[in-house]
């Protein structure tokens, strides 16, 4: 069983009132309620609970792209990821994702994603997601009824680019250029893990099952109501004779662990609301673009047999109750958690620690407690199978150390690094 | 009388309304569709033969993955007319079918022998912004599209089934048709006809409805300065869907420019 410390760095500060007030917590929200000054804040404080999560042992630091949106503040993760590969060591960089429709040409995402792998020493997952149709079709403008199409060729064009071994020319349909050459390339071979996390598009299941790609279902209706998307991908992936490996199936599931149960309903229930009452107050105009979903998920949506699942005015015990959040002492947790894990068949769990308005220090030991108490029992889950979507980094040895800071000039610049001494070219 | 006719040597299988008898007249329906049947377009039919395509991507016309943007509609329109052996037709066209007319009248000027845009769209004026049709609210679109949204009119155009699957079914073809909608009109509805424009030579007129909140009558101006032969006529008490508000003032505006 393998655990990310996921993070979608909320803005902490949004008014008691906003629900009321405002519009929506993405797209118009507006700008005015944002204080750059908090948000340098708020960034540095976030890097230092991935930080945190590296040194406790979670084998994956999580951050995604979101744009023009209160609750996650991360247009470009790949800035965060850049930051993380220099503090950490031990985590891999799990980035979901790069909305690869959205960057022209989409050989960006290929390179910035190289950049991160070396950077890191292999530590990289690459996660390709079309976006939500808010990030996709409202922020970034895009057309609904192409995007999926555009996203295709976006992701054959940076495979093709990770993987040609020379210079080619690619013709498609969105993107044109005539010397695709990636310098850099990725360290990991043939190219870093991919990832592709969704909302429940069903064509979305079989484009991961048919190029062999892990499927993180990222949202935060909690394990329960979730059921109805990996039901849905495990039948997929039986229909198409694919093995059922849990480490193929990703799961976002907002969580806190306190000593006791009583203590966690007192200490995180405020968060809850704020992260459900104020950041997830979406205007429901901007969810779903006409377009954005196909005909097949829509009628599969509207012939779901199951409840949907309700978003805001939930009180503490319907948040615990309805699997929207996994609370409570850590045996709680331990228990309700592995049931879950056991009914969606996951291998990679997006631990949601830091949810809402939670400060770094709720954060830190919400966060320790999972760790420690929590985690070690649920390693040996899935021990049969093999997790095929983790990366491969450089051994310990081959890495790079980033120099001490303050150290004396000449020892930082004037000899070069251990590693590449053996390899200087003689002028 | 409804018909499906294939289009383009099977490309596209179109379902086709016609009304009437006499000379030619192309229809081209908004982003709502075509209303079966529909009263304006019946009583053009009194003096025009009236055809009504609905687009692929509307109703039972197929083909809509062959169409990704304004010049692929404009010349589907034009092999629609081939295959259905009109050299040319008065062309009317509404909202969105306004926009289509006008790229249909620029890319061969002798397909339209007069030209008719109703509220169309095609232009963006940055200090008359359009709403954002596609993420309003359901409850606000009666006031977009109506001079009177209390209206019997706006309210049954409104009505939703009762029935969960026909509702389903209306919720589907709704998305279908905004979806090719977006081909056009998404993120904002200018494709360029600004730049061909000047070469529309057939006579035209802009019918708008005096309190069009979707696309204000100002945008009238805009048609005018680039289409040299082109008048105005505007409805009073009517809206965005100013064709089914004053449907009788509507078809006596057409017949009067098509006839005069």
């Amino acid at each position: 069983m393998k655990f990310t410390w996921f993070h979608l760095m909320p803005y902490r500060f949004l008014p008691e009132d906003f629900k009321q007030k405002y519009h929506s917590v993405w797209v118009d929200i507006p700008r005015s309620l944002y204080d750059p000054k908090i948000g340098h804040q708020l960034y540095n404080e976030y890097l230092d609970s991935l930080e945190f999560a590296d040194q406790v042992g979670f084998d994956g630091l999580g951050v995604n792209e979101h744009h023009q949106n209160g609750y996650g503040m991360m247009p470009s993760p790949n800035i965060m990821a850049a930051a993380l590969a220099r503090r950490t060591s031990r985590a891999n960089l799990v980035v979901l994702g790069n909305s690869i429709a959205l960057y022209n040409p989409p050989i960006r995402v290929a390179e910035e994603f190289a950049m991160l792998d070396v950077l890191s020493g292999g530590r990289l997952v690459a996660g390709f997601p079309v976006g939500t149709s808010m990030d996709t079709n409202f922020c970034y403008g895009e057309q609904p009824a192409l995007l999926r199409e555009k996203y295709y060729e976006a992701h054959d064009l940076i495979i093709k680019a990770w993987t040609a071994r020379d210079i080619f020319s690619f013709n498609g349909k969105f993107t044109q250029l005539r010397y695709v050459n990636l310098w850099p390339r990725p360290l990991q071979q043939p190219h870093p893990p991919v990832w592709i996390p969704g909302g429940g598009s069903i064509e979305t299941w079989e484009f991961c099952a048919r190029h062999d790609y892990q499927y993180s279902f990222l949202s935060f209706i909690g394990h329960m109501h979730g059921r109805r998307i990996t039901d849905g991908y495990w039948e997929t992936m039986n229909r198409l004779n694919k093995e059922p490996n849990p480490y193929s199936l990703g799961f976002v599931q907002t969580m806190a662990v306190a000593p006791t149960d009583a203590e966690a309903e007192r200490i995180f229930s405020p968060y809850m609301d704020y992260f459900y009452n104020r950041c997830l107050h979406i205007y429901s105009g901007f969810a779903d673009a006409p377009g954005y979903r196909t005909i097949d998920t829509i009628k599969y949506g509207l012939l779901a047999q199951y409840g949907r699942p309700q978003m805001s005015g939930l009180s503490w015990k319907e948040f615990v109750d309805g699997g929207y959040i996994i609370a409570g002492s850590p045996k709680t947790v331990r228990e309700r958690l592995t049931e879950a894990l056991k009914t969606l068949r996951c291998g990679h769990l997006m631990a949601l620690l830091q949810f809402g308005s939670m400060p770094a220090e709720v954060t830190r030991m919400s966060t320790e407690l999972f760790a420690r108490e929590v985690m070690p029992h649920l390693r040996g889950l899935w021990s049969e199978y093999q997790d095929r979507w983790s990366p491969h980094p450089l051994p310990p040895a081959e890495r790079a150390q980033p120099a001490p800071i303050g150290g004396a000039s000449a020892e930082r610049t004037g000899t070069p690094r251990q590693t590449l001494a053996g390899r200087e070219v003689s002028k | 009388m409804k018909t499906q006719q294939s289009i383009g040597g099977g490309r596209f299988s179109v379902e086709l309304f016609t009304y009437g008898s006499g000379e030619p007249l192309l229809f081209l329906h908004g982003a709502g569709g075509l209303f079966e049947p529909d009263p304006a377009l019946e009583l053009l039919g009194r003096d025009f033969r009236v055809i009504a395509p609905h687009l692929p991507g509307f109703g039972e016309s197929t083909g809509a993955e062959k169409i990704d943007n304004v010049i692929d509609a404009a010349l589907f329109f034009h092999q629609l007319m081939d295959d259905l052996h009109l050299d040319s037709a008065y062309i009317v066209g509404h909202s969105m079918g306004g926009m289509l007319a006008a790229e249909v009248a620029a890319l061969d000027v002798h397909r339209a022998r007069k030209l008719v845009l109703v509220a169309p769209a095609g232009f963006w004026l940055e200090e008359h912004p359009i709403p954002d049709f596609f993420a309003a609210d359901p409850r606000e679109l009666p006031g977009l599209i109506f001079h009177d949204p209390n209206s019997p009119l706006a309210q049954a155009m409104m009505q939703m089934p009762e029935d969960r699957e026909q509702m389903a079914a209306m919720y589907v073809e709704r998305v279908k048709r905004m979806t090719m909608a977006g081909k056009f009109l998404w993120p904002i509805p200018d494709r360029g006809l600004k730049k061909r424009a000047y070469r529309i030579s057939a006579p035209t007129l802009l019918v708008w409805g005096a309190s069009d909140r979707l696309i204000p009558p100002v945008y009238a101006g805009a048609f005018k300065s680039h289409i040299r032969n082109c008048s105005e006529v505007v409805i009073a008490e009517a809206g965005h869907a100013v064709l089914h508000e004053q449907t009788q003032q509507f078809c006596d505006a057409v017949k009067r420019f098509l006839q005069q």
